[in-house]
């Protein structure tokens, strides 16, 4: 028997490690899957009586064009202004006539409290870019997020996104995310 | 007079290499640790539009990706906006397939958590993006998830 039983080679110890370490170097992707999460709605039921009628002044009508021109409750409208708009319509804090109606309802940890009977209705065409579409929706998810906010800042004093499992079930009843999406029109061609 | 006297015979001690397997070796566990692999060879472009309102997708083995975009090989393809369901080309048809698809390859609990990410590039009309939401909304799969990249946030008032 070899007294000296000889030693594994540690020199080419590092190479080996360079080569898996440029693999999964080359193999990383780093970005995080984001995006704006959203419900569809289920199919249409197919006699139209069963669809539920809404009174006018319960929606907020976005209709984007197919050159990504915004028409908010029948005017033109801007991409900038949409957020603070959409808050107005959902809150409608002086109770005017034509923004949407108030329901008063009670919700564990908030008690009664008037939930908005608001609808945001998002109508695009065909040929709008998606680039226009997420803008919008992204508006939208920034008016309900910070009047999620503000709500709950006035009841738990903590921003929304640390409230507890209970208390953000409860605020997302009182403002909940009431966009419906109309089928989609093909006007402006493609 | 100073002397500078050179130095002879004193060669400049060689830097010590024992160590440089660990570095390469914590360099490595680190990417190991961070790699998420491809889930699919894109053949379409997809570049995502930009939204300050994201959220991260959680349970990444419970997402199923349909990707929207022009052509990578536009000469051979074209430029009109196409589908990628894994790692080819399909058409509106096969979503309600490939989602039945998915929905089998998952345990029987975690099939209502399944998500859709819809990785659409930011040109893209939103015709071919409406057609795949109706065939989502046909098979079920309502739980969908338009991927953005985070852009800075204006700060809040």
């Amino acid at each position: 028997m070899a007294k000296n039983a000889s030693e594994i080679p540690m020199a080419s110890m590092a190479d080996i490690a360079f080569m898996l370490l440029i693999f999964f170097l080359v193999a990383t992707t780093m970005d995080v899957d984001s995006g704006i999460t959203r419900k569809l709605p289920p199919p249409p039921p197919d006699s139209p009586e069963d669809i539920p009628e809404i009174k006018e002044r319960n929606i907020f009508k976005i209709l984007i064009n197919s050159r990504d021109n915004l028409l908010v409750e029948g005017q033109i409208g801007d991409i900038t202004m949409l957020k603070e708009q959409t808050k107005e319509f959902i809150n409608n804090p002086s109770n005017r006539e034509d923004l949407p109606e108030k329901k008063l309802e009670s919700i564990p940890l908030l008690g009664d409290i008037w939930v908005s009977k608001g609808i945001i209705s998002l109508k695009n065409d065909r040929g709008t870019s998606y680039d226009m579409y997420i803008q919008v929706q992204n508006e939208l998810a920034a008016a309900i997020n910070e009047l999620r906010d503000e709500l709950s800042m006035d009841k738990f004093g903590l921003r929304f996104s640390l409230l507890t499992e209970d208390q953000s079930e409860a605020i997302q009843k009182a403002i909940p995310v009431a966009i419906s999406e109309a089928e989609p029109e093909d006007v402006g061609g493609n | 007079m100073a002397k500078f006297t050179k130095k002879v015979g004193k060669d400049v001690p060689k830097i010590s290499t024992s160590s440089l397997p660990d570095i390469i070796f914590m360099l490595l566990f680190f990417f190991m640790v961070t790699t998420t692999m491809r889930e699919a060879t894109l053949l379409v472009r997809v570049r995502a539009p930009e939204a300050s309102e994201v959220q991260k997708l959680e349970k990444k083995s419970l997402v199923s990706y349909v990707y929207i975009g022009q052509p990578l090989n536009y000469r051979k393809y074209g430029t009109e906006s196409r589908i990628q369901l894994n790692d080819q080309f399909a058409t509106v048809k096969d979503i309600q397939e490939f989602i039945q698809l998915e929905r089998e390859a998952r345990d029987e609990a975690d099939r209502k958590l399944l998500t859709t990410s819809l990785k659409v590039d930011r040109e893209t009309k939103m015709g071919v993006v409406t057609d795949v939401k109706q065939e989502l909304r046909k098979v079920g799969a309502f739980k969908i998830n338009y991927s953005t990249r985070k852009k800075a946030t204006p700060k809040r008032k």
